[in-house]
């Protein structure tokens, strides 16, 4: 019952997150990537502020599984490496936290650009 | 006839995508957006339970990255696949706003662009759309740094 309710909660804030996005996308015409910007941007505030801590306790993978998970630890690693090595911390620890999540996406793309060729698209 | 002349050229441009432009419905797509991102997310959580309980001395921390390099993978391979856009037409936000999106934002233009040549296709239109994302993330990062070192 217990696992039940936490993905009923993961469900319910990661949809929520996605929804926003669709909403932003149908009322203000942005393109995909001003929405991927935008949701770093506030993902990374709202964790530099200190709201994104409680969302990620509550909801878990909702919180981290959306971009704006990516924005929370650039900011949460930045923190931490200032708090660790002072001002040098600040340049290192955004990438840090984010190297592993940012290394597969490009070694799986350069892989799979290699491979597959892209197919017209059907809209 | 005589009225489509008065139109400068811009504005009947302007026209002609107006009427090209797909007509979204607005409640549908919420609903597909909020199903679709909601099941991502559970994946997710389902790969990081499902680690924790086979590596017993993984943290929650170290978990949830493999999740996300998991997830980016899973999302890379079914852009190649040409998977991943069948998704993205009735999901729409649902498919862009999870880190599967960001992998598909990656993925997608280094297939397309691969004709162009290895490294002025592939590696360098690879970011046209992630290019963006990692420096405005990376700029608030900083930010964000200095600002914790001096309070």
């Amino acid at each position: 019952m217990d696992i039940f309710l936490t993905y009923l909660k993961v469900f319910a804030v990661g949809g929520l997150i996605c929804m926003l996005g669709q909403l932003l996308i149908i009322k203000t015409k942005l393109t995909s990537s001003r929405i991927l910007v935008l949701f770093v941007c506030i993902g990374a505030i709202l964790e530099a502020v200190g709201l994104y801590e409680p969302i990620a306790n509550f909801a878990k993978a909702g919180a981290t599984v959306p971009i704006t998970g990516f924005g929370r630890s650039l900011a949460k690693g930045a923190i931490q490496g200032v708090k660790e090595m002072g001002f040098l911390g600040a340049f290192a620890g955004g990438l840090t936290a984010t190297a592993a999540g940012i290394t597969c996406a490009v070694v799986s793309a350069f892989v799979m650009g290699l491979i597959f060729n892209s197919r017209t698209k059907k809209y | 006839m005589k009225k489509e002349k008065h139109l400068s050229r811009n504005e009947q441009f302007v026209k002609y995508v107006e009427a090209k432009t797909p007509k979204t419905k607005t409640f549908p797509t919420l609903i597909w957006a909020y199903l679709v991102g909601g099941i991502i997310c559970m994946i997710g959580q389902g790969i990081n339970d499902a680690l924790m309980a086979i590596f017993p001395k993984m943290g929650q921390e170290e978990a949830s990255t493999w999740m996300l390099i998991i997830l980016i993978f899973i999302a890379s391979l079914l852009t190649g696949l040409g998977l991943y856009d069948r998704i993205g037409v009735f999901a729409g936000g649902g498919s862009i706003v999870p880190i599967t999106g960001f992998s598909n934002s990656i993925t997608s233009p280094a297939m397309e662009f691969k004709k162009e040549g290895i490294i002025f296709g592939l590696c360098v239109k690879m970011f046209s759309v992630a290019g963006p994302v990692l420096v405005c993330g990376l700029v608030i990062s900083f930010i964000t740094g200095i600002i914790y070192l001096f309070i």
